[in-house]
């Protein structure tokens, strides 16, 4: 018999307090395990930004509530901004390629956000090394104005296939609360699952999205504001947008009875988007790589744009690396330091489980030695059990920390709007293995003192 | 394999520092194959005796020589291993580890002197009867089992010299008989010396060779 069997059934013989101190090390461990997963996934989901563009181009306001509504959509956009102010930044030669976004509605079946966009976004990549790969008619996506493109979570969610139609909330996610679309959107494509908030997103064509009552703006209201935001005369705008205005006054007074449009107009003057994702063109003649060029230029165009009043471009890596540093740094920092403080206090129980045991074992130790075993023998059979216990349990924690994180998932899931993969592993979760042992060399260590200074004859006479 | 001590003193230390001496002999030998009764009383040292012997205590002084070699000088790590390689023991309390079924109790004691032959220590547990009773633990067993296990135990290793300590103190009368005979006839069986030390009269009569310890330990010499 070697040492481990020898160790594992004195551990066996006191089964409860053994799987209690060995309990104490799994849940510490667990609970490590579980932070440093869900910290991980977290850390790379929103260090996941940085896809084909450059910039998030929105309204004034926070940079990180930006970032947080455009690309993770967890967050309310900030407000809108006027068509024509996307045709400026679109028609601006140093700009690649601009994609207009507009979010705030969301699916009537399942609450998924809802994306009004153009074909273009697909083309921008679901990450830095991923392009996006859809199911469906190829090249065709968007095309009408009434086509939808889901991402893989709101497939499988909603068991929506090609050709399943569905209506969006105005709004909200609770029918109950907000009115729902009268109009239907067609399914033409289904996005391959990416580990990003695109796999829960829903794209429609931004024109059907327009079309939608309530997204255009009442010609009055959109006069007002497009003069405020450009700090124009309202009749001069008027004066503009003259010949759509007079189609919009003649579908008012236009008597339909008993026939019926399939849709209305919609004038660029009532239309207002989210934001833009906008892709840099390298500077001509630069000798630099293409995309430091993109780099450079879109922080000039940046710091273009936010020296105005109309709007604000961010990269969208910084105020997420910002709020990852300052926040989630802070509490993952803080949460590790909480679990390690776990893991020593059960190391303390794990070495009063032993300690304790030892003077009922004192007798055990002396037969031991009496039948031959040496004082480094003894010594390294405690030191074997304490190992057992603290290496078992953290084994043992590492598979329930996992069974948290995949329990835990769909409720932050459900909670938070993201997506956390169930079955992440952290290669950081490793040190577990020479924490713990080191744990088991700390807690076996005056134990195994104890048995290796044993004094035979007496322990044998008492 | 013989046995020979000379001049062995050993004491132990009072909580007030003084010296309590224990063991104080001249010579004592045991020759090869032999089989002794030492008989006792309580506190006389046949206990502390039986310890220095198996290197377990080291003496003050003196020589105690094994077969030829002499183990009073030995260190500590050489004297494990010559117990184990070379002395069997059998306890008064029979000191089976509750852990650990019958089969490796025997294992055990195989396994601190680096062999390890689950066929020898089937062999002995059936020789002993308790083939039927290998993989039950010691609280399964009766006393006479268990008394039977440590015997088994104590052979593991194939010893020359098996110390006894008292193995009937604790076996009712209708057993001590099968216990000494048991021992008597393994020790025969195997060619090993040994030496039983015990407080009865009755036990020691038994053996034609019974020596009184008091004839020739005299602590108060010492002191």
């Amino acid at each position: 018999m070697n040492l481990l069997t020898i160790a594992w059934k004195s551990i066996r013989q006191r089964r409860l307090a053994s799987f209690l101190t060995a309990l104490s090390v799994a849940l510490g461990v667990a609970l490590m395990v579980a932070v440093l997963v869900i910290n991980g996934v977290i850390t790379e989901m929103f260090t996941q930004s940085g896809t084909g563009y450059n910039l998030i181009v929105g309204p004034k306001g926070s940079a990180l509530q930006l970032v947080l509504s455009t690309v993770y959509r967890i967050e309310r956009p900030i407000e809108n901004l006027p068509w024509r102010y996307y045709e400026e930044i679109a028609s601006d030669e140093r700009v690649e390629l601009a994609v207009p976004v507009a979010f705030g509605d969301f699916t009537e079946e399942g609450g998924f956000p809802i994306v009004g966009t153009t074909p273009e976004y697909f083309a921008l990549g679901a990450t830095n090394e991923q392009e996006f790969e859809i199911k469906g008619e190829k090249g065709n996506y968007l095309r009408d104005k009434w086509d939808a493109i889901i991402g893989s979570e709101v497939a499988r969610r909603n068991d929506w296939d090609l050709r399943s139609e569905f209506r969006m909330i105005h709004g909200g996610k609770d029918p109950n609360e907000s009115d729902v679309h009268d109009d239907k959107f067609t399914v033409r494509g289904i996005l391959a699952p990416t580990g990003t908030p695109n796999d829960r997103s829903v794209f429609v064509n931004l024109d059907g999205f327009f079309l939608l009552d309530g997204h255009e703006k009442p010609v009055s209201e959109a006069v007002d504001r497009m003069a405020a935001f450009y700090k124009e005369d309202p009749e001069l705008i008027r004066e503009w947008y003259a010949d759509d205005l007079k189609r919009i006054a003649e579908e008012v007074n236009h008597d339909h009875g008993d026939h019926e449009h399939p849709s209305h107009f919609v004038s660029d003057l009532q239309k207002e988007f989210t934001s833009i994702l906008l892709r840099a063109r390298p500077e001509p003649n630069s000798s630099l790589p293409p995309d430091l060029s993109r780099t450079l230029v879109a922080r000039k165009i940046a710091e273009e744009i936010n020296q105005g009043f109309r709007a604000q471009a961010v990269n969208p890596v910084q105020p997420m690396a910002q709020l990852l540093e300052n926040l989630v740094g802070n509490i993952r920092l803080a949460l590790l330091y909480l679990t390690g403080l776990i893991i020593a206090v059960a190391g303390v129980s794990i070495f009063v489980s032993i300690y304790n045991s030892m003077s009922d074992r004192r007798r055990e130790i002396a037969v031991m030695r009496a039948l031959g075993a040496r004082r480094q023998t003894v010594f390294s059979l405690i030191l074997a059990e304490s190992l057992l216990l603290c290496v078992g349990g953290g084994l043992a924690g590492i598979l329930l920390g996992h069974g948290v994180v995949f329990a835990a998932a769909k409720i932050i899931e459900a909670r938070s709007d993201l997506l956390i993969n169930p079955l992440a592993f952290e290669a950081a979760e490793l040190i577990v293995i020479p924490v713990t042992i080191l744990l088991a060399g700390l807690v076996g260590f005056l134990p195994g003192m104890t048995a290796y200074r044993t004094d035979v004859a007496s322990a044998l006479s008492g | 394999m013989s046995l020979v001590l000379k001049s062995v003193q050993k004491s132990y230390r009072n909580p007030d520092g003084s010296r309590l001496p224990v063991l104080s002999i001249d010579e004592y030998r045991l020759k090869s194959g032999e089989q002794a009764a030492l008989v006792g009383q309580s506190g006389e040292g046949k206990s502390t005796l039986l310890n220095v012997i198996s290197g377990i205590t080291q003496v003050d002084s003196g020589s105690i020589v094994i077969d030829g070699t002499e183990v009073a000088g030995m260190n500590e790590v050489i004297r494990d291993r010559f117990r184990a390689e070379k002395i069997g023991i059998v306890f008064q309390t029979f000191n089976l580890l509750p852990a650990f079924t019958a089969l490796e109790n025997v294992l055990l004691g195989m396994s601190f002197s680096g062999r390890s032959d689950p066929q020898f220590a089937r062999e002995l547990l059936g020789r002993v009867g308790l083939e039927h009773r290998l993989d039950h633990k010691p609280g399964a067993l009766s006393v006479g089992e268990q008394q039977r296990v440590a015997v088994a135990r104590a052979l593991a290793n194939r010893p020359r010299l098996m110390l006894a300590d008292e193995p009937t103190a604790n076996v009712d009368v209708a057993n001590q008989e099968n216990v000494l005979k048991l021992i008597r006839e393994a020790c025969t069986e195997h060619g090993v010396s040994l030496l039983l030390v015990t407080h009865a009269r009755e036990v020691a009569d038994q053996f034609d060779r019974v020596d009184t310890l008091s004839d020739f330990n005299r602590p108060e010499v010492a002191a």
